[in-house]
């Protein structure tokens, strides 16, 4: 079936899909209208969940925990500085291995106050442990967000599905709901690790010691540092997992194949613009642009940003001549984060450094900057030219 | 040989001695109980117990006398602080160190 719907409707309805026993969220801007609907179908009868109001985003993420712990298929979702208010939660949920599915709707961080959309919101949790997808159309929504549930479920690792706010969030786009009847095929019912019992009482995640010790049964029982290896080592697996996953859908319900880098024209390209969401697909115009100008250039979608797929982001980028990493969000103090992760990558994969591509980083769109495609393709022009524009924040006027 | 065959990958623990470490290494004062004062020890039959009742980490035993087990006590001094008797002293650990016997 298709609909015509937002993309904040498109990520409920991959959590009804799903089969989310909990909810518990607090409305921020651009994320409200989807915890709003996910409370209107339990509301309806249409969902069989147990929706929790709270009184915050760090609430909200706490009983996600709880749930989870005690065995509930549990979703979250919240923007800007309701996920940063979460933070400590955050972590918490990934070094507890909670299986918990959260969609970020991409937002500008304060100060200064800001409802509008770029990257530094979950890009700043990008060292949190969670699983990072992001989604670059409304279709992506609804599909990561049902296979976000299977992925944590067979890590144990928290998943963040980001959209960008009000570019997706917002905006009316069509696209296919998967049935309901095959969900089953691609997602079994939940089955925790461990779940709280009543019956056989534990403490879970007390105070670790640095050192391994033995337990009750005397068994040799991991120190803080053991627990916190496994999840890096998971992980890192998890991209596997990730391609996996993306597998499986593809054979119920006939989409996906680019779980974790999505090309377009990459393959003669000369040079490759690489990005997050849904700016990747906008560049896909301007590449067109570019190309009827005589320019070999590609765009590059990073699907998955935790793990950094750093294989494939290599393969991707090896025999180009030159990338160009337009972000949405940056670490302040240096660069944008991906453009780092990127040239870590090609430094690690590229046997030939000589024949490593050179990596410039641009900043485009902060706090929603309109992103013009005339703007894109005109910094592009003048990278291809060999010098990107000084700065390198897109149409910044000062 | 390490923790990888361990049947969590988190943090957990059950009731139970051990469970959080040996945390008898974090005690500055020991509660040291005189047996002229405890009540079942005096009595010789169960009585009273109000240090094995008040314990947070169970390291005080329901026998007669009382034993304290000495791996696991913090020293938080709770059990001291509750008996009716005053039968139980807080000592500072290094009168037992200087002795070579901690």
């Amino acid at each position: 079936m298709h609909v015509i719907e937002t993309g904040n409707v498109a990520a409920a309805l991959g959590v009804r899909l799903a089969g989310a026993q909990v909810v518990a969220a607090y409305p921020i801007t651009p994320q409200t209208p989807l915890t709003e609907k996910l409370s209107e179908l339990i509301e309806a009868g249409e969902m069989d969940a147990r929706y929790v109001p709270v009184e915050s985003e760090h609430s909200a993420l706490a009983v996600c925990i709880a749930a989870s712990s005690a065995g509930a298929r549990a979703f979250t979702a919240t923007s800007a500085n309701g996920l940063l208010y979460m933070h400590e939660q955050v972590h918490w949920a990934a070094g507890a291995r909670l299986p918990i599915v959260m969609c970020v709707a991409n937002r500008a961080v304060g100060a200064p106050w800001n409802i509008w959309n770029d990257h530094q919101d979950s890009i700043s949790q990008r060292d949190t442990g969670w699983i990072q997808i992001y989604s670059c159309d409304h279709q992506q929504i609804i599909d990561d967000t049902l296979k976000a549930f299977r992925v944590a479920e067979a890590t144990s690792i928290p998943v963040m599905v980001c959209y960008d706010g009000y570019l997706l969030s917002h905006t009316y786009m069509p696209f296919a709901v998967p049935e309901q009847e095959k969900v089953a095929e691609f997602l079994p019912p939940f089955q925790p690790a461990y779940a709280l019992d009543p019956s056989s009482p534990a403490n879970l995640n007390t105070v670790t010691l640095p050192e391994v010790r033995l337990d009750v049964h005397g068994e040799l029982a991991h120190g803080y540092m053991e627990i916190r290896y496994l999840l890096q080592e998971d992980l890192r697996n998890a991209v596997q997992v990730v391609e996996e996953t993306d597998a499986a859908y593809q054979e119920v319900f006939g989409r996906g194949g680019v779980p974790l880098v999505e090309p377009y024209r990459c393959d003669d390209a000369e040079y490759i613009v690489v990005g997050l969401g849904s700016l990747t697909y906008q560049l896909r115009d301007v590449v067109e642009t570019l190309r009827a100008e005589g320019h070999r250039i590609g765009v590059l979608g990073v699907r998955l940003y935790r793990p950094v797929p750093d294989a494939a982001i290599a393969a991707a980028l090896q025999g180009a001549h030159g990338v160009f990493v337009m972000e949405k969000a940056l670490s302040y103090g240096y660069e944008g984060a991906l453009c780092s992760d990127l040239k870590s990558a090609l430094y690690d994969h590229l046997p030939d450094k000589s024949e490593a591509p050179f990596v410039k980083g641009l900043i485009a769109g902060i706090g929603g900057r309109e992103i013009r495609t005339a703007d894109l393709a005109d910094a592009l022009r003048s990278g291809l030219a060999g010098s990107i524009p000084d700065p390198n924040w897109i149409a910044i006027q000062l | 040989m390490g923790t990888r065959g361990y049947r969590y990958k988190t943090s957990h623990s059950l009731p139970g001695p051990g469970d959080g470490g040996n945390t008898g290494s974090w005690r500055v004062e020991r509660p040291v109980i005189d047996l002229a004062r405890c009540t079942p020890a005096r009595q010789g039959k169960e009585a009273c117990f109000a240090c094995w009742l008040y314990c947070p980490d169970v390291v005080v035993s329901r026998t007669i006398p009382p034993e304290i087990d000495y791996e696991y006590c913090k020293g938080c001094g709770i059990c001291a602080e509750e008996c009716p008797t005053k039968a139980i002293t807080m000592v500072d650990e290094s009168v037992y160190h200087e002795h070579g016997e901690g």
